[in-house]
């Protein structure tokens, strides 16, 4: 005989029964679901997305960074975008650096060709915004993460910092430029 | 060892309404934990409509960013740390001793921690709102906060984690000198939470005191990354230790007002088990998107392992409706499928509360955050505004709920005052829920279309190449039902303020205080199951709603996926 207990006073000695007939069946179903999701993201999505979040990443020091970041802006600079410079690498490493309050540089990419973008920070914590896409990264002062992009549609991309960086984060964009 | 009837007059008294012993020590510190609680979110209440209008670009209440930023800061600390926290020790102490029917094993230790966490949090606060650590609750390093923040911080959750190590030892006090043998599934699951507390505080501890030594010159700097990785084991860690009491107490409050005795005890333990095991891995979904570690340890702690927990509250998600359907069919609500729900006591806000947090957790905060705590998904959540609207309806649709439920009923019997303004306590829930619905889903989509969280001009305006990024109409027209469900909801927060407040200080003394509804079953001894008639389910309306409920979560799952698709770039 099964004993049942208000969960307001200790049960009975023998309070481990067998499941029944509704919880085998809703267990079941939860386990199938718990496993399809892990496929999801370990097996299905690995094998026909063209998004993944695989990108790599190292540690670094600020001014080594920093000095990259303006390597490339001297090489590969094309005009300015409200105070900012822009930049137009070719296909390879890009770099951007998020600081107090602002993406550098302003980027212009070909549709259809492949970056490795290098990005870090060189005070606080960052977040990188591209909208209206959404795509969302964390940038931290000391580390880079090297993610590997390919615009597959031109059009003018904000980015927008979404981590808190201080008074003027509110102020903190960038730009990315798709050219076809 | 039991106290002699003498001894137990000199510390405390018998409840007049459950029979339980009342340690006097344990009732003092449950009042002023409660109490300061309750403080709590009527402080972070004041700025959250404050912080509600001023993302109301319409609107935007707020004109100076430095206050809106201490704001955001203040509100994170005073409802995610403080209002939980100490409701959650009351609460504990409540658990420990006064339902196991035991004296407080030290009070002074009890007031110590109690001490400990008032002047930290209290501390803090001032330190945030005089503008020496506007850098959110999560203070990220190397942001520039006075070292006084960290060390405050400190202190509470160093009280925190004595008042935690407190309860346990009451717990394995009463299980040594054999009180009890298996604990009331209620308690069990404080247990659990207790448990979780100790690693999430640990993990906090562990975070911010090389933050603090960093900020006094001592060491050089805190590593941003390492920094994040434990203190997410803290700051989500805090979530999961809310995740196991607000179950319990919905197990709790399903006993109290219909009855209910779970159909499977192991199982509902099991569930529970699941928690302690594997849910803390889940937290590192904080840092999906970060550089540091590997593609794998990000992926399988949080799609593995926590959906080895998430498998558990699916199981909670179906043993507590089931045992509510089986005690109200006992008591011959068996018409319809649903004759069972149709006929609870929807008007007695411990039920109301209730079923309200459990839908409310259940159906936006536990899969929204299911969804974006998968590594890809995450892309497009990371500190979006949907990241506050899944947690503002977790922590608040959810376990805010069900605190304010319980303490409908743990208030009036431990003051032994009448529950003021009843006839509110009836709306209350309704009212609250009402306005956190709106707000969750329009801050929801509102994030969805990518508007940042913790930002204080989304206007953009002083670049225009990037003015007008979030200027659409849908946009704007979900942020201005957001700050109208939040001034719903905080009216509804008032009325709880106030009805939790006048009790304490107005309420009618009554040694057998008016509590409303309370089900005979509620502290009844255990008996046999009724016979299961018939080859069916013995709780079929309640498997109709966890497969509705089931296939809506199958339904955002592809919909999130086609959406995360159609981003026009190629990431890897």
């Amino acid at each position: 005989m099964i004993e049942r207990s208000s969960t307001l006073v200790a049960p009975g000695a023998r309070w481990w029964s067998p499941l029944g007939r509704d919880e085998r069946l809703w267990f079941m179903v939860v386990l199938v679901w718990a496993l399809a999701m892990f496929l999801m993201i370990f097996v299905i999505w690995p094998a026909i997305g063209d998004q993944q979040l695989t990108f790599s990443s190292y540690r670094t020091d600020t001014a080594t960074f920093k000095a990259a970041v303006d390597a490339s802006i001297a090489a590969h600079q094309v005009g300015e975008l409200e105070g900012r410079p822009v930049v137009a690498p070719p296909p390879g490493d890009v770099y951007l650096l998020g600081e107090r309050f602002q993406f550098t540089p302003a980027l212009r990419l070909k549709k259809g060709e492949t970056y490795r973008l290098l990005l870090s920070s060189s005070d606080v914590q960052h977040g990188l915004s591209i909208q209206p896409d959404n795509i969302n990264f964390q940038v931290l002062p000391g580390y880079v993460s090297a993610i590997t992009l390919t615009p597959k549609q031109d059009g003018e991309y904000t980015i927008v910092c979404n981590e808190y960086c201080g008074i003027g984060h509110h102020l903190m964009v960038g730009q990315i430029a798709v050219v076809p | 060892m039991a106290l002699s009837g003498a001894l137990r007059n000199a510390v405390g008294r018998t409840c007049g309404v459950t029979g339980l012993f009342v340690d006097r020590s344990s009732e003092r510190l449950i009042i002023v934990n409660a109490v300061t609680a309750v403080l709590w979110l009527a402080t972070g209440g004041v700025m959250a409509l404050l912080i509600a209008l001023t993302r109301w670009p319409a609107v935007h209440l707020i004109s100076s960013p430095e206050w809106f930023y201490r704001l955001v800061s203040a509100h994170g600390a005073a409802m995610l740390v403080f209002w939980i926290l100490f409701f959650e020790v009351a609460g504990l102490i409540f658990g420990g001793t006064i339902l196991l029917n035991q004296p407080m094993v030290a009070p002074k230790v009890g007031w110590l921690a109690y001490g400990m966490m008032l002047f930290g949090s209290v501390a803090a606060a001032v330190v945030v709102l005089s503008g020496h650590a506007t850098v959110m609750f999560t203070a990220y390093p190397p942001l520039e906060a006075s070292h006084w923040f960290y060390l405050f911080i400190l202190v509470f959750a160093v009280g925190a984690l004595i008042a935690v190590i407190h309860f346990l030892v009451q717990i394995t006090r009463a299980r040594i000198t054999g009180r009890i043998r298996t604990l009331p599934l209620f308690t069990f699951g404080l247990v659990v939470a207790a448990i979780l507390a100790l690693f999430t505080l640990a993990s906090g501890t562990a975070a911010l005191i090389p933050a603090w030594l960093a900020r006094l010159g001592v060491i050089e700097t805190a590593d941003p990354g390492v920094y994040r990785l434990l203190f997410w084991g803290f700051g989500h860690g805090a979530q999961q230790v809310n995740l196991a009491a607000m179950v319990a107490i919905w197990y709790g409050l399903a006993s109290l007002m219909v009855g209910a005795r779970p159909i499977n005890e192991g199982l509902s333990r099991l569930a529970f088990l699941l928690y302690v095991l594997f849910i803390q891995m889940g937290s590192m979904h904080h840092i999906l998107v970060d550089p540091g570690l590997s593609h794998w340890a990000r992926g399988i702690n949080t799609s593995y392992f926590l959906y080895a927990a998430v498998m558990g509250s699916m199981i909670h998600a179906f043993t507590i409706p089931a045992s509510v359907e089986v005690a109200q069919r006992e008591k011959g609500h068996t018409g319809s499928l649903f004759a069972w729900l149709r006929n609870a006591p929807w008007g007695s806000p411990g039920f109301s509360a209730f079923a309200l947090s459990f839908a409310m957790f259940g159906i936006l905060g536990g899969i929204s955050g299911v969804i974006m705590g998968g590594i890809q998904l995450n892309l497009i959540a990371h500190n979006t505004l949907i990241v506050p609207a899944h947690f503002h309806m977790t922590v608040v649709a959810g376990t805010t709920l069900a605190f304010m439920g319980i303490s409908y009923y743990l208030v009036p019997l431990i003051t032994r005052r009448d529950l003021f303004l009843p006839g509110w306590a009836k709306v209350q829930p309704y009212i609250f829920t009402t306005g956190m619905l709106i707000f969750g889903i329009a801050m929801g989509l509102a994030g969805h279309w990518g508007v940042p969280r913790r930002h204080w001009d989304i206007s953009l305006s002083a670049y225009p190449f990037a003015a007008g990024t979030f200027d659409g109409p849908r946009i704007q027209m979900a942020l201005a039902i957001t700050a109208l469900g939040a001034t719903i909801a905080i009216i509804g927060g008032t009325m709880y303020v106030i009805i939790a407040a006048g009790t304490v200080f107005l309420g009618k003394r009554n040694d057998v205080p008016n509590i409303g509804h309370v089900d005979a079953g509620a502290f009844a001894p255990p008996a046999p199951a009724a016979p299961h008639v018939g080859r069916g389910f013995e709780a079929p309306g309640t498997m109709t709603l966890a497969m509705t409920w089931l296939a809506l979560f199958v339904v955002l799952y592809a919909v999130s996926w086609y959406e995360f698709s159609s981003i026009q770039w190629g990431i890897r």
